[in-house]
């Protein structure tokens, strides 16, 4: 009898250690099969300057950042400031993707809280979204110097990510 | 007056033919019907518990449009799911393939169903315990209550 006790207890708390670590997961943050390979080159015109476009190659050499962002999102303007403050650093540059953006709502974003990009790039119709796998506007890459993607952050950037994972991330890729 | 009926009745139906645009890009059917059976397979990225045919989410719009574009320019099925995959890894597969990770996906429900059968037939198996014999008193109440008549 007592056996039998301890063998239910030993299964329930087996199956309550298996449901707390389920719900402890986010199923929104779906592994990027794209970290380690090359990031998807694209030519796209910026936001600000139509006739001037902007390819991915260019970057090649330097460690940068590509933060997907739209003024429709609510969530980017919660990061919005933080992406300020790391624009201030000094360090590796920070780009923007506009997705699925219009045009004047994106510059008027920009104008209002502030622009923290070296250049925002304007996916009208979220091409080159598919071809790095966005699925949930904010997110955020880093690009080593050799063009690879590193890191990717699904969902806003926060003050602790950037200092405890993002910048400790981008010196060290500068070192490589 | 009939004439006036009819007219207004036709002229409901044009306010109901005015009132809804047609999806798009019914133009090639059998094409559709390769993108939808498709997308069936695919699991939208924004609603994660509807396929890509189901979901209405702009992502899945996007992506529909690209396996439509991609098939029309003679891309296969096959070739369709990898470059989904390539972008959104495995996950966008209702149906993983068999890996090292997805094996206990695919095998543990399995495992458990032999488990509960090895459990049952080693409970349905085993001797039962012989009741005890039932004592004087217990005699005496079981024979009372299969006999009310005698009272």
């Amino acid at each position: 009898m007592n056996k039998r006790i301890l063998w239910v207890v030993a299964i329930f708390g087996a199956l309550v250690l298996l449901l707390a670590a389920g719900l402890g997961l986010n199923p929104r943050e779906v592994p990027s099969p794209l970290i380690g390979k090359p990031a998807p080159n694209f030519e796209l015109p910026l936001l600000q300057e139509p006739d001037k476009t902007f390819s991915a190659k260019q970057e090649l050499g330097k460690v940068w950042l590509l933060n997907v962002w739209a003024s429709w999102c609510v969530a980017c303007r919660e990061e919005h400031e933080t992406l300020v403050q790391y624009s201030k650093l000094g360090g590796a540059p920070l780009y923007g993707l506009n997705y699925k953006d219009q045009r004047v709502e994106g510059m008027r974003w920009l104008a209002r809280y502030g622009n923290p990009y070296r250049a925002s790039f304007f996916d009208a119709d979220g091409k080159v979204g598919i071809d790095y796998g966005v699925y949930g506007v904010p997110e955020t890459y880093v690009i080593d110097k050799r063009g690879v993607i590193r890191y990717k952050r699904i969902g806003p950037v926060t003050p602790e990510l950037l200092d405890k994972k993002i910048v400790p991330l981008v010196r060290e890729l500068e070192r490589e | 007056m009939s004439r006036l009926f009819a007219f207004l009745f036709l002229a409901l139906f044009a306010v109901l033919a005015a009132g809804k645009e047609a999806e798009p890009a019914a133009d090639d059917p059998a094409l559709e019907k390769r993108v939808m059976a498709l997308a069936e397979e695919l699991r939208c990225l924004v609603c994660q518990n509807q396929t890509l045919a189901d979901s209405n989410a702009e992502l899945a719009l996007d992506l529909r449009r690209q396996i439509r574009e991609q098939l029309r320019g003679g891309a296969s099925e096959r070739q369709v799911v990898d470059y989904l995959v390539q972008r959104y890894g495995d996950f966008v597969l209702y149906r993983p393939p068999l890996k090292a990770t997805t094996v206990l996906l695919w095998f543990g429900p399995f495992l458990l169903l032999a488990l509960g059968a090895l459990i049952l037939v080693r409970r349905v198996r085993r001797p039962r315990a012989e009741d005890p014999p039932l004592s004087q008193a217990e005699h005496a109440r079981a024979a009372e209550l299969l006999d009310p008549g005698e009272r």
